[in-house]
């Protein structure tokens, strides 16, 4: 078995692109909190129930739109909940998070029992798929055009929010604000702007994010909702930001990186590896891209703490 | 200049926790003057400017501004009725530039939603100019330095249109230089039209720059009147209620043997840059030896140093003549060594324990009985240090955090500054707490000292180096500058050119002197 014969190929490089689009939304929802001083713990929970507020959506509109629609909205009250939860009833909100991750897994469970009378997914919906699209020109280049076009519509749109969220971070108010929301919270107020706006509007946009996310799992990776579907994408997004130092092109790259540790199991377990073992992969990646990014950010921090004493 | 701008009557204070922070104030300032606050930490100024600037609602009392009642429930309201407050800790944003923590809140956009940067910076460098405040508008807030961050703050409190501005304490950080810096533009506000309140714990300042002072005592208001009607003395008898001694009387130094010494210690910081430079002191039983130095030349490095929390980059450390390898502060606290650290309030105390806790932690191994302590002794013993240091605190549970600054102070000493102590390294032990803590704190080293212990006193305060020490060494980027064995002849603006490095003594006959 030759390992890099698995990896070379262009479709081992368009199924890490396909693969990264929840993981790259769920990273920029992330990194907006973040940027606000949220440890946004929640969007795993956030993801979870917007991808069964999507497919709900679709089967009872017969409208895939409105899906889009019922998990962006769906994203967006779960994040202003956890909001609401942590700033305005003083919930602890790492446990604010947990709990409604929890609450998300058996609450979306029970909802889909109620309307299917299944337990495992909702197949049986037929709540179908969000579209590919062909890109013109460059779908006839070889090689690129197998990688680049093709894609679902969302995969695109996680392309064109990075662009986004990047402005809005470094070149609106709002960015300003939000940037100053998480490191001096003080001097917000001291200028006379309302802190909970700040973070509520992140919270927002994180929510909205988190949304999209959750809607290509149940209509774009696959298109029904099954149990659990999500599998830690959140967490992994809270680790993508950690390792990009919450600076979204930097949280992105390493949504990708642990994105190809992902496609890379997939195409492992077609090889006599044991698929228990393949499986661990975008998890051990993601430890380890931690603990390198934590002994990098320890080695400067002492640095900067010897200089400023 | 008779009318009062702002006028605060009858002000009631009570905090949750039932204490009264303000009780019957009075407070008015006129337009165009530069009006101190003055009285001791717990006095209450702090709250009564929180009040002011809508941090805190009073329970009783009306604010009136202009002849107007008005009521201030929240900063925002503050600034718009044009007053603005700098706060001791900065409010600002380290990543950002001054430019934009000053545009922040009201920043201008172009094409609707953009940040218009060309016009941030030009704002920002307009104000700057118009008040003739020398200061870098592009500068990363992080790269400042103290001075340049609170001439940021007070434009970023015009910039949003105040009228009175509140100063908390602005000298507590400043270097003398930039004191004098700072009170040139609040000279030229004033001239402007401006109303400046500047809360001060330093008679001195307060003499030679403001127009009036208003004394609190005790969370009331003792007294207004015209700086130019009297005295240091007065003020601060009105201040603490009793005289204090501005000039403390002490015994000659008895120095003995050799307890503390350095040998080339030598530290760098990551960059490789020597913070200390081959460094040799020596430090004898029965006196004080001052540190002088302009901050960032080495001081603080120096303390954690002796007592472990740092290891040097080469070079030992002696106690008793004695080599102790590896020190840590462990180590230290067997070899009798005690510790004032800089930062009371995350190295000196535990915040969230109680006074009784914070003062005892040391000396637990005496209250053992099996795995059991014994409490009543602790709560008995602790009483009597709470009196003997006149800590203000309802009972010795009372958290450490709950105080304020100059009683948490008293709390470290009081733990510190125990009989058995033989080197005390003092780092900044006064700054920024009342006259009558400090007080308490200088006589308690001078005692400690005539009972044959070696003190090592750190501090930017040269009025108390020179008033305490017996010898005084001059850090300057990491070496000793300059050594004077006997402080009786030396001057404020002597030590100061040692400190900016305009004089300075050979290496060798610094050593000669220290360690001869």
């Amino acid at each position: 078995m030759n390992f890099w014969e698995y990896v070379f190929t262009p479709s081992f490089a368009y199924s890490v692109i396909r693969v990264s689009t929840p993981l790259v939304l769920a990273t920029l929802g992330v990194v907006i909190t973040s940027k606000a001083g949220i440890t946004n713990i929640g969007m795993e929970g956030v993801m979870l129930t917007s991808a069964l507020a999507a497919v709900f959506g679709s089967a009872f509109s017969g409208n895939i739109w409105v899906g889009l629609l019922a998990a962006i909205l769906c994203g967006i009250a779960a994040s202003l909940l956890l909001g609401y939860l942590s700033m305005q009833l003083k919930v602890d909100g790492a446990l604010a998070c947990i709990v409604f991750n929890n609450m998300a897994i058996g609450g979306t469970v029970f909802a889909m029992y109620t309307v299917t009378q299944d337990k495992g997914n909702t197949i049986s919906l037929h709540s179908g798929s969000l579209p590919q699209i062909q890109i013109p020109i460059l779908k006839e280049i070889p090689v690129l055009g197998e990688i680049f076009s093709n894609h679902n519509v969302l995969s695109y749109a996680a392309l064109l929010l990075t662009v986004v969220i990047c402005v809005l971070l470094s070149k609106t108010a709002l960015g300003l604000r939000i940037q100053a929301a998480g490191e001096a919270p003080q001097a917000l107020s001291s200028v006379g702007v309302d802190l909970k706006t700040v973070r509520y509007t992140a919270l927002g946009i994180s929510g909205l994010l988190g949304g999209i996310g959750g809607a290509f799992m149940s209509m774009g990776y696959v298109s029904w909702f099954s149990r659990d579907m999500v599998a830690g994408r959140g967490f992994i997004a809270l680790a993508a930001d950690a390792m990009g130092n919450s600076n979204p092109v930097g949280a992105v790259l390493s949504a990708m990186l642990f994105a190809m540790a992902e496609a890379l199991s997939f195409t492992l377990q077609t090889t006599s590896i044991p698929p228990e073992l393949v499986q661990m992969l975008p998890y051990l990646v993601t430890i380890i891209g931690l603990i390198t990014y934590s002994i990098k950010k320890s080695r400067s921090r002492s640095g900067k703490s010897i200089v400023s004493n | 200049m008779n009318d009062a701008l702002l006028k605060a009557e009858n002000i009631l204070k009570v905090y949750p926790n039932g204490i009264v922070a303000n009780r019957g104030v009075n407070f008015e300032v006129q337009k165009g003057e530069i009006h101190a606050l003055i009285g001791e930490n717990g006095a209450g100024k702090s709250t009564l400017m929180k009040i002011l600037f809508g941090i805190e609602t009073p329970e009783e009392g009306t604010i009136t501004l202009n002849g107007q009642e008005v009521s201030i429930d929240s900063p925002k309201k503050a600034i718009s009725l044009g007053i603005g407050m700098v706060h001791q800790h900065f409010m600002l944003v380290d990543s950002l530039s001054i430019a934009e923590n000053i545009a922040l809140g009201h920043e201008p956009l172009q094409r609707g939603m953009f940040l218009d940067r060309d016009k941030i910076v030009k704002q920002a460098g307009e104000l700057a100019e118009r008040y003739h405040f020398e200061i870098d508008v592009n500068r990363v807030v992080r790269d400042a330095s103290v001075g340049v961050k609170q001439k940021a703050e007070i434009l970023k409190a015009l910039a949003r249109g105040a009228q009175i501005l509140i100063l908390d304490e602005p000298t507590a950080v400043l270097t003398p230089q930039e004191t004098r810096e700072l009170f040139v533009e609040l000279t030229t506000l004033r001239q402007e039209g401006y109303t400046i309140i500047f809360i001060s714990h330093k008679l001195k300042e307060v003499m030679e720059i403001c127009d009036r002072i208003t004394i609190m005592r005790h969370g009331r208001t003792v007294d207004t009147c015209l700086v130019k009607d009297t005295s240091p003395e007065e003020i601060s008898r009105k201040m603490v209620g009793r005289d204090v001694v501005l000039h403390i009387e002490k015994q000659p130094a008895k120095r003995g043997d050799v307890c503390l010494e350095t040998r080339s210690v030598t530290c760098e910081n990551v960059f490789g840059k020597r913070v200390l430079d081959a460094l040799n002191m020596r430090l004898r039983s029965g006196e004080v030896l001052g540190v002088a130095g302009v901050e960032g030349n080495g001081q603080s490095e120096l303390a954690e140093i002796l007592f472990g929390l740092r290891q040097p980059s080469s070079g030992e450390v002696l106690i008793k003549g004695s080599r102790i390898g590896r020190l840590n502060p462990s180590g230290c606290r067997r070899c009798k060594v005690a510790y004032i650290p800089e930062d009371r309030m995350r190295i000196g105390v535990a915040a969230r324990e109680s006074i009784l806790s914070n003062m005892l932690i040391d000396k637990v191994d005496r209250y053992l009985r099996g795995p059991f302590l014994k409490e009543k002794e602790m709560n008995r013993d602790a009483e009597k240090l709470l009196a003997e240091f006149t800590v203000l605190a309802r009972t010795v549970d009372t958290p450490a955090g709950m105080l304020s600054g100059g009683n948490i102070q008293k709390v470290v000493a009081a733990r510190e500054m125990t009989e058995e102590a033989q080197i005390i390294i003092a780092e900044q032990p006064t700054r920024g707490i009342d006259p009558g803590a400090s007080e308490i704190i200088r006589r308690k080293l001078l005692e400690l000292r005539d009972k044959g212990a070696a003190v090592l006193l750190i501090s930017a305060d040269l009025n108390e180096i020179l008033e305490m020490s017996d010898g005084v060494i001059v850090l300057h980027e990491g070496k000793i500058n300059g050594y004077f064995p006997d402080t009786t002849a030396l001057t404020e603006e002597e030590l100061g050119y040692y400190m900016l490095g305009v004089k300075k003594q050979s290496r060798e006959s610094v050593e000669a002197a220290l360690c001869g």
